[in-house]
């Protein structure tokens, strides 16, 4: 295929760790695969060269937190045909949406020895706060496996093949021992987004939730079962309240152990 | 893109970089000399050491995780370092090694990105490595296969290369057994040879004539060449415990960056990195990679910031080369981690990550709540350091168009490898020349 008939491929980075990008170029096996069936057209990570838009895909990674990148997003979304939100951060504000919680004054204050030099929201958001999205890929950091799915559903205009049942399945797939009931290893599998292939169980370790709340999750039944298996309150609340924080359903169920924390 | 004679006009590029906000350069030239010269950081302000206030003891490995990407087993190191620093508690044996190797593993996947992906295409004319790979194909395709072989290694120990979820504040939460362990002995026999041939190819690069007089600092080690612990030491007399970073390194906050600017207070900006460590303990390398460096043309000590790459493509040697031995070694232990109990006290923890010392410092109540946090990232330490190079390259270089100065400067900023999460793009390149 000539530079001119291939499907035009840009990543965007917001505020973000850089990983979930880093999962195109972690797909060492496909990588020059992908290169020859797409145009990478704005992938600064990789490439210096930048062509002009309109995109076929967009690939967006991280969250809205100033105002100029609030602005950024809706020109990325203008030049899109579709866009992706890859990860935690673009899908759910990401780890740095703890600010949403707190007085983001105080917070500039805490790093920053001249706050005047800083150009903040109050707030960190999910792309899709802001502009209208097509797809949100899950995961701190997404899945390898499942951006490839998504990257080729997309270019044959197809949806993608990408599960939305609870961690749990994945380890009653993998013939996982339940940590939760053999070993009282208090886990968010029962509430969270499947993706990761039961990555923490399988390591012997509850779930911590990077994949971000599954679809209706009984987060309130599963913080009971926290509690009896000798969490605290403030547990409670910081176990809900991490790189998904501001997803709504773990976002309420932190806040319903606020007040009682501590 | 507009072009008058350099010494008498004001002039724009932007060449790179119009919907970028990360990172970006900014030269000011008058009546032909430079007259500023500023590395300017947007990476929008995430606020970690914020929101680590009241968090338990035992986050921060998964937490400060997530401020990279591209090394998250530094930031796991040198939490689990301090806090247990601060909990009196000492991780050694089979742990330290499995430690040790993940970190390993971590410095060939980091280090082969930067060589193969970010930095040759510079050396070679080429916009990417997928460009690159277009007339290199076998070159591009040894990276991919050493970065994955670094991978690998992160994936087996901590579950995954970004992010590994088996980290904890005394250890594991599983070890692998002797036998998974050494399945990978074989890739990384083959990414031995690989590293090898990248010594000796990115040798052959073309490094311009430019030599920095910068103080390095690094950690250093009794026995070995440092990675997961030691002293703060530099080639002009700095000598201190992680515990007396404070009393030495100072923050500046600068209007143009929203990265702190480090430097030390008896004297002023410094280096770290891989230049940093190799000049610091080049007695501490394997013996494969001292011949490697030397059949490259390095010798102990070297100045020259563009040859980094082929630094850092020796560290990539001597990562394999300590990944084998560790996994030769290896004995699984008792049990996947030690204890660690709160202590109201504070911790401090130094490692180095890719691009160089990494500093945390955790403040804990008796409960193991943390009451404040400090972190120093490698690339805020090497900002000032970084706009002294540029400075004196543009001085050099005054005579080349915007556009191929622009092109240079991007080169020389790249060999720091500054964290792709703070800085790596440089995209709004402007040149004023009055």
């Amino acid at each position: 295929m000539t530079a001119e008939t291939k499907p035009k491929l840009a990543v965007w980075k917001f505020a973000s760790c850089d990983g979930c990008q880093l999962t195109l170029l972690d797909c060492e096996d496909e990588l020059l695969d992908v290169a020859d069936a797409v145009e990478i057209a704005y992938f600064l990570e990789a490439s210096r060269a930048t062509v002009e838009g309109p995109y076929d895909l967009s690939l967006v990674e991280g969250s809205i937190t100033t105002p100029e990148d609030a602005v950024r997003i809706e020109e990325v979304r203008a030049a899109s045909r579709r866009l992706v939100t890859i990860g935690a951060c673009a899908t759910a504000g990401g780890i740095q949406a703890l600010r949403n919680f707190a007085d983001v004054e105080e917070f500039i204050s805490v790093v920053y020895a001249t706050p005047e030099f800083i150009s903040t929201l109050e707030t960190s958001t999910p792309i899709s706060a802001n502009v209208r999205v097509d797809y949100e890929l899950r995961g701190c950091p997404i899945d390898k496996g499942q951006l490839l799915e998504v990257i080729n559903a997309f270019l044959h205009e197809r949806r993608p093949n990408v599960p939305d049942h609870s961690v749990c399945v994945e380890c009653k797939a993998k013939g996982n021992v339940c940590v939760m009931v053999a070993h009282g290893t208090p886990c968010l599998g029962p509430v969270t987004h499947a993706g990761c292939g039961a990555l923490c169980p399988s390591y012997h370790r509850g779930c911590y939730g990077c994949f971000g709340p599954m679809e209706n999750p009984n987060t309130g039944s599963l913080a009971g079962w926290l509690g009896r298996l000798g969490m605290g309150e403030g547990d409670i609340m910081r176990t809900f309240r991490t790189f998904n924080a501001y997803a709504d359903e773990f976002r309420r169920e932190s806040e319903a152990h606020e007040d009682t924390a501590r | 893109m507009t072009h008058r004679s350099p010494a008498s006009r004001a002039l724009k590029v932007e060449a790179l970089a119009r919907v970028e906000g990360e990172g970006g350069m900014y030269v000011e030239i008058h009546d032909g000399e430079v007259a500023d010269v500023q590395l300017r950081i947007f990476e929008p302000p995430r606020f970690f050491e914020a929101f680590l206030r009241g968090r338990r003891y035992t986050e921060p490995p998964d937490i400060t995780a997530r401020i990279c990407g591209i090394c998250p087993v530094a930031y796991q190191m040198s939490a689990c370092n301090a806090i247990e620093d601060a909990c009196g508690t000492a991780v050694t044996g089979p742990l330290r090694d499995l430690r040790r190797l993940i970190y390993c593993g971590e410095w060939i996947e980091s280090h082969t990105l930067h060589v193969y992906m970010l930095h040759a295409p510079d050396f070679l004319g080429y916009e990417s490595a997928v460009a690159l790979a277009e007339d290199h194909r076998d070159a591009v395709e040894r990276g991919l296969r050493l970065k994955k072989a670094g991978n690998d290694v992160m994936e087996l120990i901590g579950g995954r290369a970004i992010h590994p979820v088996n980290v904890r504040i005394g250890g594991f939460y599983r070890v692998p057994t002797r036998r998974e362990l050494r399945a990978l002995a074989a890739p990384l026999e083959r990414a031995r040879d690989d590293a090898l041939e990248t010594v000796r190819w990115v040798s052959t690069f073309d490094f311009p004539d430019f030599e920095h007089d910068h103080e390095v600092v690094s950690l250093r080690h009794p026995d070995e060449y440092p990675i997961t612990d030691g002293r703060v030491v530099s080639d002009r007399g700095l000598d201190i415990r992680p515990a007396e970073w404070g009393e030495h390194v100072v923050e500046e906050h600068v209007e143009h960056s929203n990265a702190l600017h480090a430097r030390l207070r008896e004297r002023d900006h410094y280096l770290v990195g891989p230049m940093a460590r190799y000049n610091l303990n080049f007695d501490r390398l394997s013996a494969t990679a001292r011949d490697a460096a030397a059949a490259a043309g390095l010798g102990p000590e070297c100045r020259n910031p563009f040859q980094s790459i082929v630094v850092r493509a020796v560290e990539v040697l001597y990562a394999c080369d300590e990944a084998l031995r560790i996994i030769d070694a290896y004995e699984q232990p008792d049990r996947p981690s030690v204890p660690v109990e709160p202590v109201a006290a504070t911790g401090y923890g130094c490692t180095e990550a890719p691009r160089g010392v990494l500093y945390h410092r955790y403040r804990l109540d008796g409960a193991g709540i943390i009451l404040d946090a400090e972190i120093v990232p490698p690339t805020s330490q090497n900002q000032p350091t970084i706009e002294h190079d540029l400075w004196h390259f543009v001085e050099g270089a005054l005579g080349l168009d915007d556009a191929e100065l622009g092109r240079r400067c991007e080169q020389a900023i790249r060999n720091y490898d500054p964290c792709i999460s703070c800085a790596t793009h440089f995209l709004d390149l402007r040149v004023e020349r009055t």
